[in-house]
């Protein structure tokens, strides 16, 4: 099963120009709990190519939202960044294997 | 008490609906209050100190708000004006703004807020160490302060206080914080700084925080220890989920948001469903910072570029897309080489393939085999000379470079004619510091205009 099959949504963004921040809104409570499980810092770093320490997990349990910081894989709009908007970088989780 | 902010969008420019504005202004809100900037769509508004959205968008837009605002004779406010919020943006917003008063033969008084800092200033501050770096802030020198194109600091409530207190009709801000424009007035009138700036962060994109964010109309009444939000059209709704849910909208810290003058908590934050339909909210905690900073923005030019698109459509090249382009940049260093244009070192040449990973590059884990590939050839270099040499030493090598030493030389597609353009020159930004001021005004300048 691919984690997109868990979610309402995944949303992608640029938290100013530097950080990148993915919200994943899960369907509900259980998903939220499966996800939060799968989506350790090492899975992230991983995916991302990003320094473990620099990855941030927020779990807003009340929401079912699980909130991923990053700094941005390039800084928004430098020579190798190719995604101003920071618009894409969540499909990269939807398409993660959960079971 | 009870301060009432109209918020009619979440940016100008963006276009929004006259209905509901209307609906809004029966509530007979306070102040009119709109965000017109962001750093959301790149550095090149910035490095040019230019607006992203067109001047007639942004005239007509305003137009409704300037004859909105002097039917109620309530202050009109707007944030970052012209994207960039650079002086330079300020005083193009200003110069539509009195076109429009002209028009509209309005009588009005004016006061800008200007936020664009000197870079001999900022330099000065930087070797003092009064500038700090902020998550993932780039390496900064006095070299790159100095070659910046425009550096500008984020007005918060403090600055944007002293701009209403001058009783203006109109005030028209440069760069500032988004939730400080909602925030400002409410905490002029007592309303808890807590209450104000989470109210600022709900709000500031205007109906994005309701079910409907197309709806682009919302109320904020404010009581001092609480507020109502509500949406203004009849195709929309806000729920504890929508509204709450905001928090987390482009910021990094779901709980937390780090603003001048101190940083707003709302883990305790209670949001809860009322009769009419609005959503109220209370609980926030405000933390003051004793050291106030202020953050700043700041680009400078890395180069320039040019690009060139080819279209190929040819099964075995879509196949062996990557051997294909690696001959052709090897190809093209040693062309330019031999052309004594340049040396390797001084220019950069990217290829991108759109259909196949163009979007995510090297993070990209899905593999598909398309019917055809968009090759996406950048070129950057100190020169737009350079680039404009090097896309068309590029571009008989994009047209026809073969994969095979016998047969026919291919031809592929281009879509345009020139088949490359030059993009001018390529900003980045450089700055993601704050700057520790004594006086919260003290790099900011008010300027007072009647017409």
């Amino acid at each position: 099963m691919k984690l997109k099959e868990l979610v309402t949504n995944i949303r992608s963004k640029n938290a100013g120009p530097f950080l990148l921040t993915i919200d994943i809104f899960c369907s509900n409570k259980e998903n939220f709990e499966i996800i939060t499980k799968k989506l350790t810092k090492i899975e992230i770093s991983k995916l991302y190519k990003a320094k473990k320490n620099q990855v941030n997990i927020f779990q807003i349990k009340q929401l079912n939202i699980i909130k991923i910081t990053i700094p941005r894989p390039n800084i928004q709009g430098s020579c190798k960044d190719r995604d101003l908007h920071g618009a894409s970088f969540g499909i990269i989780l939807e398409e993660l294997k959960i079971k | 008490m009870n301060v009432k902010v109209l918020v009619p969008t979440g940016a100008l420019g963006i276009t929004y609906c006259k209905k509901a504005l209307e609906k809004g202004l029966k509530e007979k809100p306070d102040i009119i209050v709109v965000d017109g900037g962001s750093t959301d769509s790149g550095p090149a508004y910035l490095g040019k100190g230019k607006s992203k959205y067109s001047r007639s968008s942004t005239k007509s837009e305003w137009k409704t708000l300037m004859v909105a605002r002097e039917k109620l004779k309530i202050p009109l406010l707007i944030g970052s004006a012209g994207t960039c919020g650079t002086d330079k943006t300020v005083d193009w917003f200003l110069e539509i703004t009195k076109e429009l008063a002209k028009e509209l033969n309005q009588t009005i008084k004016i006061t800008l807020l200007k936020c664009s800092q000197s870079k001999k200033d900022i330099n000065k501050a930087f070797l003092s160490k009064n500038l700090s770096p902020l998550t993932n802030a780039p390496k900064l020198s006095s070299n790159k302060i100095i070659s910046c194109t425009n550096i500008v600091g984020l007005a918060g409530v403090e600055q944007i206080t002293e701009a209403i207190n001058t009783k203006a009709d109109i005030i028209i801000c440069g760069r500032s914080t988004d939730a400080s424009l909602i925030a400002s007035l409410p905490i002029m009138n007592g309303v808890d700084r807590a209450i104000a700036w989470h109210a600022g962060k709900i709000g500031e994109c205007g109906a994005f925080c309701t079910t409907n964010p197309r709806s682009g109309v919302i109320l904020i009444s404010f009581k001092k220890n609480g507020f109502f939000i509500k949406p203004v059209s009849n195709n929309t709704k806000v729920t504890p989920y929508t509204v709450s849910a905001h928090m987390v909208y482009e910021n990094s810290n779901p709980f937390t948001l780090i603003e001048p003058g101190g940083h707003l908590d709302v883990k305790k934050a209670i949001y809860k469903k009322q009769k009419d339909g609005s959503v109220y909210v209370t609980g926030a905690n405000w933390v003051k910072d004793n050291n106030y900073k202020i953050k700043l923005e700041g680009t400078y030019v890395v180069g320039y570029q040019s690009i060139s698109i080819v279209l190929i459509r040819d099964e075995s090249y879509v196949k062996s897309i990557k051997k294909w382009s690696k001959q052709v940049k090897k190809k093209v260093k040693k062309n330019v080489e031999n052309s004594s244009l340049l040396k390797r070192k001084n220019y950069k040449i990217q290829f991108r393939f759109v259909g196949k990973n163009g979007t995510l590059g090297s993070l990209e884990t899905k593999t598909v085999k398309p019917n055809e590939i968009g090759v996406l050839v950048v070129v950057t270099a100190k020169k737009q000379y350079e680039c404009e040499e090097i896309s068309k030493i590029l571009n008989p090598l994009l047209l026809h470079h073969s994969l095979f030493k016998n047969g026919e030389l291919p031809t592929f597609s281009f879509p345009f004619s020139p088949p490359s353009f030059n993009i001018g020159k390529k900003y980045e930004f450089c700055l993601n510091h704050v700057i520790s001021v004594k006086n919260p005004m003290g790099i900011f300048r008010l300027e007072k205009y009647s017409i």
